[in-house]
């Protein structure tokens, strides 16, 4: 019995069993490719995303617009590609900014117990016992809308469920013997925590930040979508859907689909490569 | 009964505290309501503004404002909409069904198929039907809603012109033949929980030794499955269904917007829009209502249909 485990998981994590998850290394080449067109998006863009053009308003796809025009007559293809810049752009500060502050009153939790613990326990609680748009939408009525609110917004809403989560690894890790080992040598918690507690727990945080990265993109885009996001004239994705809905009952649906699908496709890649990597880094654990 | 007033307790102080932040939040927000208040910048005179202030109580501290508003709160007046110059309360209650009624719709739809699902995918669990049911529904929820949406609309509405394009429709009919496809995009992400949920709690029956006992007195699998199988696994995927519920109530703001249904949730973006601060309160306030009256059900309905849980509690 336990050989045959051990073989399971040699395989999965070995050469093998990547070249047997094909789902996973498309999902990983997708990404690349669109981390790379974000990298590259003026260069590769074949029209000026904000370029108005009266004459060509809803023009269907042809080889001049390969996905069409909006209702400006703006190139489709050039807004799809430069907008990536700002939907990944956006998702990526608000899960650092989440990582960083939950990450560290995690640990903190997790070290000192007390009454941070308790606070940080009741935060949590009320969190998951009222639906994360509330507190969303609570920011942006004081704040008032715009890319800036809506990313502090959602990292506020995302730094205590990560904080809960580190809580519960680091609980375990900071048990392992190295920890004491360092602190009878005199090291200080905060090196202990930042210099080899948190490079430890980096493998089982991984996945699960890799998924909340595909929420984060979603949650930005539907803020976006409901015009608290990013405002005109920008591409991001959520606003490309939102400002080609008119076209939709006109028969124009380009405008409003191609965004809509982008952003459908990455999160589903996303939450692929997430899975999969907690999957893997808990098979290795 | 001693928990149920307990629980009711508990709620009055929750919904106190939450009104507190959620007043002060806005009491907070930076603007002047006095200038969305009167609008027109032409009438902005010394004694127009303080007569609004006066009207509004705007002139008074923070926690004589929010004694002000609680007190009336109490007797159903949540104050007067800067935009409409309405009464809050007759607002909401005008918007108040087409929300509960997509609401209702959504949860009738994610129930039915998402228990099936799970069902489906317990039953013939480890085989092909159990990862297509797992991968498409979890597939489906990486999907945004408004994302769903539009693809129904641009396909059922605009192409096939079997349903309309916006609104919630007058009289039963008519309002299911306009919740139809609005109930479905909300119902898209529930579906991969439900599921998920009610599979999970199966297949851990289904190893469990009474199951065994059962199979092995001859007794047909389908009624193995819903005598032994599901009667067990009820309370987690009730529960489930009970929460996705509870925050669909706060979640319809999405979905209204894409089809154009003047329910709590398009009223909440338009408040925020127009800085409409009693109606942001009153939305955000029934939010908080609506979950908590949801949660509290189930807690109390749970052990009248799994007299275990109720006996748990007791011993414990």
């Amino acid at each position: 019995m336990t050989t045959t485990t051990a073989d399971a998981l040699l395989t999965r994590t070995g050469l093998t069993g990547r070249r047997r998850d094909p789902l996973f290394w498309i999902s990983t080449g997708f990404l690349a490719v669109v981390v790379l067109v974000a990298a590259f998006a003026p260069l590769i863009a074949p029209y000026d995303p904000e370029a108005i053009d009266f004459a060509a308003i809803w023009a269907p796809p042809s080889l001049a617009h390969p996905f069409g025009t909006d209702q400006l007559g703006r190139d489709l293809l050039s807004r799809l590609l430069l907008g990536t810049r700002e939907s990944l752009i956006g998702p990526f500060l608000l899960l650092v900014g989440a990582t960083v502050l939950g990450v560290a009153i995690g640990i903190v939790a997790a070290w000192n117990g007390g009454w941070i613990d308790v606070l940080l326990a009741r935060i949590t609680d009320v969190m998951f016992a009222f639906p994360g748009l509330l507190f969303v939408v609570l920011v942006i009525a004081v704040f008032g809308e715009g890319p800036a609110t809506a990313v502090v917004a959602l990292a506020l809403a995302y730094a205590p469920v990560i904080a809960k989560f580190t809580r519960s690894i680091a609980l375990s890790e900071l048990a392992r013997p190295y920890v004491d080992a360092y602190r009878v040598q005199g090291v200080g918690g905060g090196v202990i925590a930042a210099r080899y507690v948190v490079p430890n727990m980096a493998p089982a945080l991984l996945g699960y930040l890799v998924v909340l990265f595909g929420e984060g993109l979603m949650g930005l885009a539907t803020l976006s979508y409901l015009g608290f996001g990013a405002q005109p004239p920008s591409s991001e994705w959520g606003l490309m859907v939102q400002e080609g809905q008119d076209g939709i009952v006109l028969g124009h649906f380009g405008p409003t689909l191609v965004p809509g699908l982008a952003i459908s496709a990455v999160v589903v890649a996303v939450n692929i490569v997430g899975v999969r990597l907690s999957e893997r880094m808990g098979a290795r654990a | 009964m001693t928990t149920a007033l307990r629980r009711l307790a508990g709620m009055a102080v929750t919904l106190v505290v939450a009104s507190f932040i959620i007043f002060a939040a806005m009491y907070a927000a930076p603007g002047d309501p006095v200038t969305f208040l009167i609008g027109n910048p032409e009438n902005l005179t010394p004694e127009r503004i303080a007569a609004v202030r006066a009207e509004y109580h705007l002139d008074e501290p923070l926690f004589v404002q929010y004694w002000l508003w609680l007190s009336g709160a109490v007797t159903g007046d949540l104050g007067t909409s800067f935009q409409y110059h309405q009464p809050v309360a007759a607002i909401m209650s005008s918007r108040l069904p087409a929300t509960l009624s997509l609401v209702a719709y959504a949860a009738v739809l994610f129930t039915v198929a998402g228990v099936g699902l799970g069902i489906w995918a317990a039953v013939r669990r480890g085989r092909v039907a159990d990862s297509a049911v797992v991968g498409a529904t979890t597939l489906a929820a990486s999907v945004p809603s408004f994302v769903v949406g539009i693809v129904l609309v641009s396909f059922f509405s605009v192409q096939l012109g079997w349903f309309p394009v916006t609104g919630a429709g007058e009289g039963f009919a008519d309002r299911m033949h306009h919740l139809t496809l609005p109930a479905i995009a909300l119902s898209v992400g529930a579906l991969a929980i439900v599921s998920r949920v009610t599979r999970q709690t199966m297949v851990e029956q289904f190893d469990s030794e009474h199951v065994e006992a059962a199979r092995s007195t001859g007794l047909a699998e389908r009624l193995v499955v819903l005598r032994h199988v599901l009667r067990n696994a009820w309370g987690p995927i009730i529960t489930m269904i009970a929460l996705v519920i509870a925050s669909m109530l706060a979640g319809t703001v999405v979905v209204e917007s894409v089809f154009g249904i003047s329910g709590i949730g398009s009223l909440l973006v338009d408040a925020i829009n127009t800085h409409d601060f009693p109606i942001v309160q009153a939305v955000l306030l029934y939010m908080v209502v609506a979950y908590m009256i949801v949660t509290t059900l189930v807690d109390l309905l749970l052990p009248l249909l799994d007299p275990r849980i109720g006996s748990r509690v007791k011993t414990s």
